[in-house]
């Protein structure tokens, strides 16, 4: 049975590197990646599971980092945009179609897109607007963000 | 930011589960048991209800199980809607899962947890409640394998230390012809005003709903009037109206007065649609 109190050092599996963090059992997953590991991409917003400018995914799975115990993700593989490394073709797509105008929610609809795209590669409209309703984009870039998701799937 | 600090722990199976909850909860202690989190995190954020200790469920392996066996389809209370959605085992239970909250927080959020929470909505219940599924809890005395409905009633009725093992679903259930009707006062991802769940079993309509009061419910009178071919749907719906388990719900997303105007719109589409059928 795993049992953390108090301050407790855990390991983490980010971006295919193990990092270790002292954290509280309380402490979210969104809090240790930006102030102890640095990794800024996943943003705070609404730290309330709306939003999504903090999704990471966790297994494959994009989650939202701001409900998610740093402690849960111990023995999971934790993606985040950092580690998408710049050049995947969800990330192309964005510069190409421009799909972003502030950028604060980007990070989060670049690893939903990443994820629909590697799980879901034949996503017709109706998964890929459900999936995509997951994220906030404040300056409403929602069209662009649809053209460059439906040009990195195949059917669409 | 969590303000308080809790207590986390995995148990690898049901015993040590409880275990952990006999020796965390002395002292007054506020335990609770946890599968995909967003509530308990949510609601320890804005210190409205913070744990002492928390037992994540997930690590069980039967309450991740999601599995047709000879006669039943099993949930495990830790499975994810997303997961079953995905599965296409349970198109009812698949559907209503996928409208509530959104995507990614449906790969979160379980079973287990909907049922249990605290939100009022809870409409994982509502097909369970319509195909006669059974529930097993598991706690300090061991199993308890009762009727959905019998456990279900506004909340589910767990005992101290007890929590959601697995749900079990006929087989010939699953597949009846079903309809879902969501409906929200604006944003398509919200909670409900209303969400009717329906299926047709032997020509003979069940209904489900939740949103309307302050509970999901299902209610056997309400069915017969909907049912009953001698009268008009104006008619049955005012008859219904009678029979609701206390008043529609008013809050900042309709007064109950727009909720059961939304709640004959959606019935009458659904009688409208079965006279077609017949017809």
């Amino acid at each position: 049975m795993k049992y953390y109190e108090g301050d407790c050092v855990i390991e983490l599996d980010v971006n295919n590197e193990i990092r270790k963090a002292t954290v509280r059992p309380s402490d979210v997953l969104l809090d240790v990646l930006r102030e102890q590991f640095g990794l800024t991409g996943a943003k705070p917003g609404c730290k309330n599971g709306d939003c999504g400018t903090c999704t990471i995914l966790m297994d494959g799975l994009p989650a939202k980092a701001c409900l998610v115990l740093a402690v849960e993700a111990v023995g999971h593989k934790i993606l985040t945009v950092e580690g998408l490394g710049g050049h995947t073709p969800i990330q192309e797509a964005f510069v190409q179609y421009n799909a972003f105008q502030c950028g604060y929610c980007t990070s989060g609809f670049l690893m939903v897109c990443h994820a629909l795209a590697e799980r879901k590669p034949n996503a017709d409209e109706y998964e890929m607007e459900k999936w995509l309703q997951s994220n906030i984009c404040r300056c409403t870039s929602y069209q662009e963000i649809r053209e460059a998701v439906k040009s990195v799937l195949k059917h669409i | 930011m969590i303000a308080n600090d809790f207590v986390y722990c995995k148990p690898g199976n049901r015993r040590e589960a409880v275990k952990a909850y006999r020796a965390l909860s002395k002292e007054d202690k506020k335990v609770f048991y946890y599968n995909g989190g967003s509530e308990i995190i949510t609601m320890a954020r804005a210190g409205s209800n913070a744990p002492d200790a928390v037992i994540d469920l997930k690590g069980i392996k039967e309450c991740n199980k999601l599995e047709l066996e000879e006669d039943y389809l099993v949930i495990g209370g830790a499975v994810s809607l997303n997961t079953i959605e995905e599965s296409g085992l349970f198109p009812l239970l698949g559907t209503t899962g996928s409208r509530i909250a959104d995507h990614t927080n449906q790969c979160r959020i379980t079973l287990g947890g909907n049922i249990s929470g605290t939100i009022i909505y809870k409409e994982t219940v509502l097909p369970l409640l319509l195909t006669d599924a059974k529930i097993i809890l598991y706690g300090p005395r061991g199993f308890r394998r009762l009727q959905f409905k019998n456990a279900f009633d506004q909340r589910i009725k767990l005992r101290d230390g007890e929590f959601i093992y697995q749900v079990k679903i006929k087989k010939e259930m699953l597949s009846l012809p079903f309809t879902h009707v969501k409906k929200t006062a604006i944003e398509k991802i919200d909670y409900p005003l209303v969400t009717v769940c329906s299926i047709s079993y032997g020509n003979y309509l069940r209904f489900a709903f939740s949103g309307l009061c302050s509970f999901p419910f299902r209610s056997v009178e309400i069915e017969k009037i909907l049912n009953d071919s001698q009268l008009s749907a104006e008619e049955r719906l005012e008859k219904t109206h009678g029979l609701l388990p206390e008043p529609p719900v008013t809050d900042y997303q309709g007064t109950g007065e727009y909720r059961l105007f939304v709640f004959d719109n959606i019935i009458k589409a659904i009688l409208e649609r079965r006279n077609n059928e017949v017809l």
